[in-house]
């Protein structure tokens, strides 16, 4: 593994061995056969120990992982014909707003995401993936073309935040993530959020506000990074880890608090150890979702939308 | 947890403070510096009569300026789940809760209340920042979609008062659901045909401005209010430059096109009404003037 976290050492550590072993016998020629079975297989019962019980800290680790499957990755794993689309007619093209038509699965749709991108040339390029105006008036765009045509939209939510910068301010940064949930709320056809790393805040629930909200199972989603929840409470951004705690911002609890419709679990060791795996299995649930919510009429879409939202929250934790 | 702590420690509480009143005689103004006794700054709605700027109003002071003669029906808020994450940082969430209404002997951070203005029907919502800064919560929340069915009933105007620090962190992600919650209030009255006007004060911040505060049809700023979305601290950590001059000020969002007046308080009421008489009243009141009596001066005042 190239960068294991801190909790996943000793996993790195058997890795390690193993590799090491190999090495040896491309020299010698012993037979390590039998070594490396019963090292692969203490690996894998220490990775399914450590993933069972991983804490709300370490997933938000998890959850930020250089090597987790991104939004683009997402798109090229399950949209063919992916074309990209660009800008928002106003002012400029954010490329941390990716987004485009494509088919998934034989059906046409809208593909949103926020790209946080894996290279450090990337990560400049999408910006980290935190959107400015600009890239909800994209994202916006979009969806009000998929409205149009009547094409699903499907978002891949990935992102710290919406950008806190100067720019983003004067061009009206909360303006444009209102009127991008808005327009959520508004469409007619089937819209489906999976969030499948961080899902940040405002910044998730602009292109988020859909039909069937689907989260992978070790992705985190809150309403402000638990490091500034603990520099604004606990006045110290050392809580972190507490404040990840009290924030129940894990997949399980979400789903509990009806805020998360769907928990698509991932392989064993989290996603960034078998991307590919990870990614099928979110579209099986994405497919099934939208085979359940395309022969719904528009009406219906947008009303079933409202009533979840305004269910939600009316039970707390039980 | 009961009527003793709950009712009558509250209660208690609230008679102690009366007595420390004297303290605040005079108040200090923000933006000159200079001292302004409580009955002068009372007179002039909160508003320094030295340099003119904007202290922050309390809330049922707001609701007294802005109703026709300051009269005002309030509505009981519909109840919502407390503390549905039993969140506890430093202190207790619930600790925070009961300390918060029995400073203010409100609920929640919203008030809900309904009356005219100009003549015109109007629902107003009200933010109270000095219940925990005003945050929005699932309370906050449900308080708002009543306002708004409220409204779509009395076919009335959708007055929004925002002064919030964002989202009510010890709710969490319930917090931040009251973002799509709120959009879907706004667009209740919106649908039915009504004026929705955003009133932003100071401050309006997070996910109360990205959500139903930037969705008005008409966006009025006290002068001076601190309108955004990122906290200036958290800009300024990321970006690590100094944060120009105004930023983030009503005058700002005025200059950047997100807010379409900056209207001094006093003036307040009056641009209120007058905006909702256009949006509620379109047709000429000539109309009505059908006597012939051309002898007789009509007067020149709006009617009411």
């Amino acid at each position: 593994m190239k960068q294991p976290l801190e909790f996943e050492k000793p996993i790195a550590e058997l890795e390690g061995k193993i590799e090491e072993l190999r090495h040896l016998s491309d020299g010698g020629g012993v037979n390590i056969a039998e070594e490396v079975a019963k090292l692969q297989a203490k690996i894998e019962r220490q990775l399914r120990q450590t993933y069972q019980k991983l804490t709300p800290w370490q997933k938000v680790q998890v959850a930020r992982h250089p090597d987790r499957p991104h939004a683009s990755d997402a798109i090229r794993r399950l949209v063919e014909d992916f074309t990209p689309l660009a800008g928002d007619r106003v002012f400029a093209e954010d490329k941390a707003v990716i987004g485009g038509i494509g088919r998934f699965r034989g059906f046409s749709a809208v593909v949103l995401g926020t790209e946080k991108g894996a290279t450090t040339e990337a990560r400049v390029r999408h910006n980290f993936g935190m959107a400015k105006p600009e890239g909800y008036r994209k994202a916006r765009r979009l969806m009000e073309l998929a409205d149009r045509f009547g094409l699903p939209v499907v978002t891949f939510v990935d992102t710290a935040g919406a950008y806190p910068g100067i720019d983003a301010e004067a061009r009206g940064q909360a303006e444009a993530i209102a009127r991008s949930i808005e327009t959520c709320l508004r469409l007619r056809v089937p819209m489906i959020a999976c969030v499948i790393g961080e899902g940040g805040s405002g910044g998730a629930i602009a292109i988020a506000s859909g039909n069937h909200v689907i989260m992978f199972e070790h992705a985190v989603y809150s309403v402000i990074s638990p490091e500034g929840c603990a520099s604004i409470l606990w006045r110290s951004a050392e809580q972190a880890q507490d404040a990840a705690e009290a924030m129940k911002l894990t997949a399980q609890d979400l789903h509990k608090l009806g805020v998360v419709d769907e928990v698509v679990q991932e392989p064993l060791g989290g996603a960034h150890r078998q991307p590919v795996e990870a990614l099928d299995a979110l579209g099986d649930r994405i497919e099934a979702a939208l085979r359940k919510l395309t022969p719904l009429d528009g009406g219906s879409l947008r009303a079933k939308r409202r009533d979840k939202f305004l269910e939600m929250g009316r039970q707390g934790l039980a | 947890m009961n009527w003793l702590t709950n009712f009558v420690r509250p209660k208690l509480r609230a008679l102690v403070k009366q007595r420390d009143t004297p303290d605040n005689l005079w108040h200090k103004c923000p933006g000159c510096g200079q001292m302004i006794f409580h009955r002068d700054l009372e007179a002039n709605l909160h508003v320094c009569d030295k340099c003119g700027h904007h202290l922050r109003l309390p809330a049922l002071k707001r609701l007294g300026m802005l109703f026709d003669e300051g009269k005002y029906t309030r509505i009981e808020l519909p109840k919502a789940p407390v503390d549905p994450l039993r969140f506890r940082d430093r202190k207790r969430y619930t600790e925070r809760l009961k300390d918060a209404q029995s400073e203010t002997s409100e609920q929640d951070a919203l008030i809900v209340a309904h009356g005219t203005i100009g003549g015109v029907p109007a629902v107003v919502a009200v933010f109270n920042f000095d219940f925990m800064a005003g945050s929005m919560g699932v309370a906050v929340g449900e308080s708002f979609l009543a306002a708004a069915k409220l409204a779509k009933l009395q076919q009335a105007a959708l007055i929004a008062i925002p002064a919030s620090g964002g989202a009510r962190m010890q709710e969490g992600i319930l917090s931040l659901m009251q973002m799509p919650r709120t959009v879907l209030a706004v667009e209740e009255v919106k649908s039915a045909g009504l004026p929705y006007i955003v009133l932003l004060t100071d401050p309006t911040t997070g996910g109360v401005t990205a959500s139903f505060a930037m969705l008005g049809d008409v966006h009025i700023a006290e002068p001076g209010s601190l309108i955004g979305f990122a906290g200036q601290r958290v800009i300024q950590e990321t970006i690590r430059e100094k944060l120009p001059d105004g930023f983030q000020r009503a005058e700002y969002l005025n200059d950047h096109g997100m807010v379409d007046l900056v209207v001094p308080r006093l003036e307040l009421k009056a641009a209120l009404a007058r905006i909702l008489g256009l949006l509620m009243r379109p047709k000429p009141s000539a109309e009505v003037v059908t006597l012939p009596t051309p002898e007789v001066a009509i007067p020149q005042q709006p009617r009411v």
